[in-house]
């Protein structure tokens, strides 16, 4: 699903040239859950943007779901974030003045669906995230739990071929953080590929896989035993 | 996704009715530019029915034609002879000048804007009395209150009638009392009363307090012969009046002897001068209305493009959103400069309902009256959607910017925006 071959990227920071990736090599096929961990700084966050295809890498190959993604224009780039990506951000990204349904809907207007059905699939999917009967609610009437599942109703909501969360459960507690997780399981379990951006170690363990990173490559690459976080939400 | 989408119309309401005071306050300047523009517009379009208002009933493509003292000696004669118009002259001037297109000729009892006493038993007037062909009702048109205006049956016939003006029958009737066939006295003559008029204009000399009488009772009844006053001479549509002028006179030089050089034998008025001028004035007034005008929109809009700038400032995270959920620049470029048609449009239009009203009261307060310098200020269809399409246009083009603006924000740079 996802082929990343020695990639490289570096900023510039006035003279100097901060080299943040330094040869990334990796592999995640179809439906596996990936956490990607590391320290602040250890070029965790600019993997997922390249990945996202919100930046773009100095150099290497990166293949999604068998399409190269190199030298996109702007409209190009949205167009593929609309068909294969789906984010869910730390500070959930909601559009504030726009209810649950119509966020979860946006993908959709995106991609030219009709408006019936898109206000029927949004509520299909808040309806998976348990947020049906806050259809009409408007993010800052929700508490950060369920912006956070109205955020990953709206990643799923075009479809996507890989789920891409940067640190998801950042900004929850943690009984908030298993709920998400729980959420990010199921959703994994009906086969979706999903890389997780984190840097806490029980939600790392709640993936099936790790990478770790450190100071732009990856010094570890193991598949672990899932813990389930059911097994925390009571 | 055309124009037409509903999703897209609903995106740009949604924006913009969310931030309410940020919307009005944005389309104010908008508003005021249109009240100005539509108000200067419709202010000068009710000046120029004001002059026309002035000159309805004159015809502009005509002039006045009388006789002065020589001021150059020529063939013996000396300077400062005075010569008369005759009537064969009219004859003369019509078969020799083809842009003439009828002549009136006239004579008046007493004086150029001398008066004579009228007498209707007890009651009296002081009026001027005027011997006129019918035809001059062509050229200055009388407004009949009453009755009829002079016919060529009254001319053949000698007949000894007269229409009076409305202040001359103030004078020497009763108010309300019957004028139509009593008899008024001019010098010992009596004329029956056959009409009454209002003056149609504010150009004349004649004034309300006029007698017309036919011009060849005039003759026989004052013993004036073949002499004429003055001709009012209506010129051919698409005649130069000037050109007229200049050749009756150089024709009337040659028959009385007058130096064919002598600026003061013949006086003149032109009346399509007056109107040209007139006409320039409105039309120079009028380009500078919509001038400044448009400028004061341009000023409007680009007050709504720079508060769209500031807005997509502030919508950086929200655009990076959108474009992080596959919106691409095209749609977002599109959404800012929907925005900023829609702003201005209904700004326009709100500008445009507040001027129309603010007309209307002008036009109550000072387009009432019959010399009103201001009458009914409205403006074109034409005027009305020059300035829609110019301020749409402007509105795309300048909507632009933060369009444009907006593109270049990176979805990774918005999205890390807190």
């Amino acid at each position: 699903m996802i082929e990343i071959k020695d990639l490289h990227k570096s900023y510039k920071m006035g003279s100097n040239s901060l080299h943040v990736l330094k040869g990334i090599n990796f592999t995640a096929e179809e439906g596996e859950l990936v956490a990607i961990m590391g320290s602040s700084g250890s070029g965790k966050s600019t993997l997922l943007n390249i990945l996202g295809m919100l930046d773009e890498a100095d150099s290497g190959e990166y293949n999604l779901d068998g399409v190269p993604i190199k030298n996109l224009s702007e409209t190009k780039a949205a167009k593929y974030r609309n068909k294969f990506l789906g984010f869910v951000f730390q500070s959930f990204n909601l559009i504030n003045y726009k209810s649950a349904m119509e966020n979860v809907a946006l993908p959709l207007y995106y991609q030219k669906v009709g408006r019936k059905e898109r206000e029927e699939k949004a509520i299909k999917y808040l309806e998976q995230v348990g947020l049906k009967e806050w259809a009409h609610h408007l993010p800052n009437e929700l508490s950060g739990g369920q912006k956070q599942r109205v955020a990953i109703a709206r990643a799923m909501a075009a479809e996507p071929k890989v789920l891409l969360a940067d640190e998801p459960t950042g900004a929850l507690d943690s009984k908030t953080s298993y709920e998400v997780m729980d959420l990010i399981q199921n959703i994994n379990d009906q086969g979706n590929t999903i890389l997780v951006v984190t840097h806490e170690e029980d939600i790392a363990h709640m993936c099936k896989r790790i990478i770790h990173l450190r100071d732009g490559v990856i010094v570890e690459d193991k598949k672990i035993k899932q813990v389930r976080a059911s097994s925390y939400v009571q | 996704m055309g124009l037409l989408d509903r999703d897209l119309w609903k995106e740009v309401f949604t924006t913009l009715s969310k931030n309410m005071l940020r919307t009005f306050l944005t389309t104010l300047g908008v508003i005021f530019a249109m009240v100005i523009l539509i108000g200067l517009l419709g202010a000068t379009n009710g000046m120029k029915n004001g002059f026309n208002q002035i000159f309805a009933g004159t015809a502009t493509n005509s002039m006045f034609l009388w006789t002065q003292r020589t001021s150059m000696p020529y063939k013996g004669f000396e300077r400062g002879r005075s010569v008369d118009l005759r009537l064969e002259d009219v004859a003369l001037i019509k078969r020799e000048v083809p842009e003439v297109d009828d002549i009136s000729p006239r004579i008046q009892l007493g004086n150029f804007r001398g008066t004579v006493t009228v007498i209707r038993g007890g009651k009296s007037s002081g009026s001027s009395v005027y011997g006129d062909y019918p035809t001059i009702d062509r050229m200055s048109k009388k407004r009949m209150v009453e009755g009829r205006f002079l016919n060529q049956k009254d001319i053949e016939g000698a007949r000894k009638v007269c229409v009076i003006g409305v202040d001359a029958y103030k004078l020497l009737f009763d108010k309300g009392e019957n004028a139509i066939g009593e008899s008024i006295r001019v010098n010992g003559i009596y004329f029956t009363v056959v009409g009454i008029f209002k003056r149609n204009d504010n150009i004349n000399f004649e004034g309300e307090n006029a007698v017309f009488v036919p011009f060849t009772t005039f003759q026989t009844a004052f013993n004036s012969g073949d002499e004429v006053g003055w001709m009012a001479i209506l010129v051919d549509e698409d005649k130069k009046v000037a050109v007229a002028e200049r050749k009756i006179k150089a024709l009337l030089k040659r028959k009385y002897n007058i130096h064919p050089d002598d600026p003061r034998a013949f006086g003149s008025f032109d009346f399509s001068q007056i109107f040209e001028g007139i006409s320039a004035f409105t039309l120079v007034l009028s380009g500078f209305s919509f001038f400044v005008g448009i400028f004061t929109l341009l000023a409007g809009v680009i007050a709504v493009s720079n508060i769209l700038l500031i807005t997509v400032k502030e919508r950086t995270n929200e655009i990076g959103i959108r474009r992080a959920l596959g919106a691409t620049p095209k749609v977002i470029r599109r959404q800012i400069v929907m925005e900023s048609i829609v702003l201005t449009f209904f700004a326009g239009l709100v500008g445009f309902i507040i001027s129309i009203g603010i007309l209307h009261g002008l036009d109550i307060a000072f387009g009432q009256t019959d010399d009103a310098p201001f009458t009914n200020p409205t403006v074109s269809i034409i005027q009305v959607v020059v300035s829609f399409v110019l301020m749409v246009g402007l509105s795309i083009l300048i909507g632009m910017i933060p369009a444009n603006r907006a593109v270049k924000v990176k979805p990774i740079d918005a999205l890390r925006e807190e």
